[in-house]
């Protein structure tokens, strides 16, 4: 095919949030043509749920299993999967606009995770608006994308990512045990 | 990344899009062909909520923003410029206003689907490859 691909020895995986079917497959593709895996979600909700985030964050194990059991799948087996799989995004980057959750509150709630406060976030918009801007950047956002996303900001977000990636490894051997700990009982 | 590096970057990754691809050998076409149906989707929405005597002028800007986004993402600037039109005329609560948009809305659409039809043309599409100015 004769296509200059940056290669890296590891993988990153980008986990991509954006209620625009359209835009989900551009930014899909634009990240894969980058050599990262890709997943993409429709909302702030199941992105958190792909994370193994609930939506209240609870630290209780037995509060969340009383609390659904239909939708509340998440026994302590595959709670653990979803712990790893979290561990495994090294980038979440969001749309702005979104029904329910904005990225700015997914944002927020990422950063208030004890387990995922290190991902690097990055937010991408249609509108240019400065306050949202430096709000998104003061609350933790590593960049903050004007939509359409191009090449060139798909390149910025390396570092960050490779940043992201040495922090993760210095936390997850923590959050892990404490995990192990605390499900199952 | 300098200037150089970058433009052949994003000439083998349009290249790329045109190519095949064994996990997505249609992507273009898809795109194209979900862009079209959203649009025309949104454009009958608008019309429709036009239509009514009180004019539901927040459900209106929700789909405006939804068009000039997909405008936007897929490079159609004609298109995007004319959502931004009627976003004006709906702040304005101009109902006339917006009724003029939608026409500027639909005719830059059905421009812009001439296009793409061309593009997906199989012998257009082949003559259009990029070697030329990005």
């Amino acid at each position: 095919m004769g296509m200059a691909i940056d290669r890296d020895d590891t993988q990153f995986h980008v986990l991509a949030v954006d209620d625009s079917l359209i835009d989900r497959k551009l930014i899909e593709r634009l990240l894969k043509t980058s050599s990262f895996q890709v997943t993409a979600v429709d909302s702030g909700s199941k992105a958190l749920e792909f994370l193994g985030l609930n939506n209240n964050d609870a630290d209780d194990d037995e509060e969340d299993e009383q609390r659904d059991s239909n939708t509340e799948s998440v026994s302590s087996d595959e709670d653990q999967d979803h712990q790893d799989l979290g561990l495994g995004v090294n980038l979440i980057i969001t749309d702005y606009c979104m029904p329910g959750m904005t990225g700015y509150d997914l944002l927020k709630k990422i950063k208030k995770s004890s387990s995922f406060k290190d991902i690097p976030v990055v937010i991408m918009s249609s509108e240019n608006i400065p306050s949202r801007i430096s709000r998104c950047l003061e609350d933790g956002a590593e960049e903050f994308l004007l939509k359409p996303v191009q090449l060139s900001d798909v390149n910025k977000l390396r570092p960050h990512l490779v940043k992201g990636r040495s922090k993760d490894i210095d936390s997850s051997h923590k959050t892990t045990s404490t995990r192990l700990i605390t499900s199952g009982n | 990344m300098d200037l150089a590096a970058l433009k052949t970057q994003l000439k083998n990754f349009v290249q790329s899009m045109f190519e095949e691809d064994s996990t997505n050998p249609n992507f273009v076409e898809e795109v194209i062909t979900l862009f079209c149906n959203d649009a025309e989707r949104i454009i009958n929405e608008i019309n429709r909520n036009l239509g009514y005597q009180n004019v539901d002028f927040s459900n209106l800007d929700s789909y405006v923003h939804q068009l000039k986004g997909s405008s936007s993402s897929i490079g159609a600037n004609r298109l995007k410029l004319a959502c931004a039109n009627l976003r004006q005329a709906s702040d304005e609560r101009n109902k006339e206003g917006c009724l003029q948009a939608v026409q500027l809305i639909t005719c830059e659409y059905c421009l812009l689907r001439r296009k793409f039809q061309a593009l997906l043309h199989r012998g257009v599409l082949l003559s259009l490859r990029p070697t030329k100015n990005e």
